[in-house]
């Protein structure tokens, strides 16, 4: 039993990890420690079924379902520790606390009996232990779950679905309504420059140099903008280059006349 | 070795998922604490299983993780159709039911 008392306080740890993390992701990795260190306790509490379960269905479809969404929905203020309901968390703390003391003292209380253990409800292996009662005593809730499972499938796709409520621009529309703003605003009809032009890199992070050594704000993706990942050329780099092609710079065919 | 480790283990996951439940604003992260509660009673199941002897235990538990990836199926879709007119996942800002 050296598993239990390795993983319990890991367990333990990562759960609290999973009320403290600041970041979603985080406490969804916190969470993936979780169930798979209850999954070696179910190994351990001769569960082999059950271990390989939970490790393909919670850690490996429920999670990733999870951190699917996360990155679906993103990260936002919701994450942040302003309390609006004053003194939520003191009180949630103390109930937990109580909670936990009540449930831990009821356990201490009652004698769970000896260990019976599993050999002889095993003896034909666990798995075909589980079948003959999953086809006989619970063969009925086994049937609803498949009624479940399938309400659950088209509650998603009903919730997830969306109408398109415009109609589909066609490639002939968008290019006229590139004109038209050319037209109203001025704005360029072309594509976007690309990154790192007449920069010192072509990394997508670094905006493309203008003739006149600023950067061009349109070149790099504007979620690097908003993270604030963007690298811009170092001054002295952009001044070598405006000093090499602006006025009163020798052009290229002067150089080799030189030589 | 007893069961009763076992058990204050997961009463003490199952707390911690609960005040989780209580605390967090994300509804994700909220939803996350639920699945931690439902895996501590998992874990009390299996080993009331190992005590008693029978593997309906087992069966529980089963049955608890195939109504959880349901759950989870629609509890996230609802998430990302309340973020889709919202543009928020923080469970404060669902409050059109409070005026």
């Amino acid at each position: 039993m050296v598993a239990f008392w390795i993983l319990s306080p890991i367990m333990v740890a990562a759960a609290l990890g999973l009320l403290f993390a600041r970041k979603a992701v985080h406490a969804a990795l916190l969470l993936a420690v979780v169930m798979i260190c209850l999954s070696v306790l179910y190994l351990v509490q001769n569960a082999p079924f059950l271990f390989v379960v939970q490790i393909i269905v919670y850690t490996g479809a429920i999670l990733m379902l999870f951190l699917f969404v996360l990155m679906l929905v993103g990260v936002d203020a919701s994450d942040s520790v302003v309390e609006t309901i004053r003194g939520q968390r003191l009180m949630a703390t103390v109930a937990g606390l109580a909670l936990g003391l009540l449930l831990v003292l009821g356990i201490g209380q009652v004698s769970l009996g000896a260990v019976t253990g599993l050999s002889q409800a095993n003896a034909d292996g666990n798995v075909q232990g589980l079948a003959q009662l999953l086809f006989s005593r619970y063969v009925f809730a086994f049937e609803a779950t498949s009624a479940l499972l399938i309400t659950a499938a088209i509650g998603a796709m009903v919730l997830a679905h969306r109408e398109r409520l415009t109609p589909k621009l066609t490639q002939a529309d968008r290019a006229a309504q590139r004109m038209r703003a050319y037209a109203e605003h001025g704005t360029h009809p072309g594509p976007l420059p690309s990154p790192g032009v007449y920069a010192r890199h072509n990394a997508v992070d670094t905006p493309a140099l203008l003739p006149d050594g600023s950067p061009a704000e349109t070149s790099v993706s504007r979620m690097f903008t908003v993270r604030g990942t963007i690298r811009p050329a170092s001054a002295s780099d952009v001044r070598m280059l405006t000093a090499s092609v602006g006025d009163g710079a020798t052009t290229d065919q002067e150089r080799q006349g030189e030589q | 070795m007893s069961g009763t480790p076992f058990v204050v283990l997961s009463a003490i996951l199952f707390t911690i998922g609960c005040v989780g439940v209580l605390t967090r604003r994300n509804a994700i992260v909220v939803f996350m604490c639920i699945e931690l509660m439902l895996n501590a009673t998992n874990l009390a199941l299996v080993t009331f299983s190992r005590i008693n002897g029978t593997l309906d235990g087992q069966i529980m538990a089963f049955f608890v993780m195939v109504v959880a990836a349901a759950e989870v199926v629609v509890g996230l879709a609802i998430i990302v159709s309340v973020f889709r007119t919202r543009r928020s996942a923080s469970v404060d800002d669902v409050n059109l039911l409070k005026y």
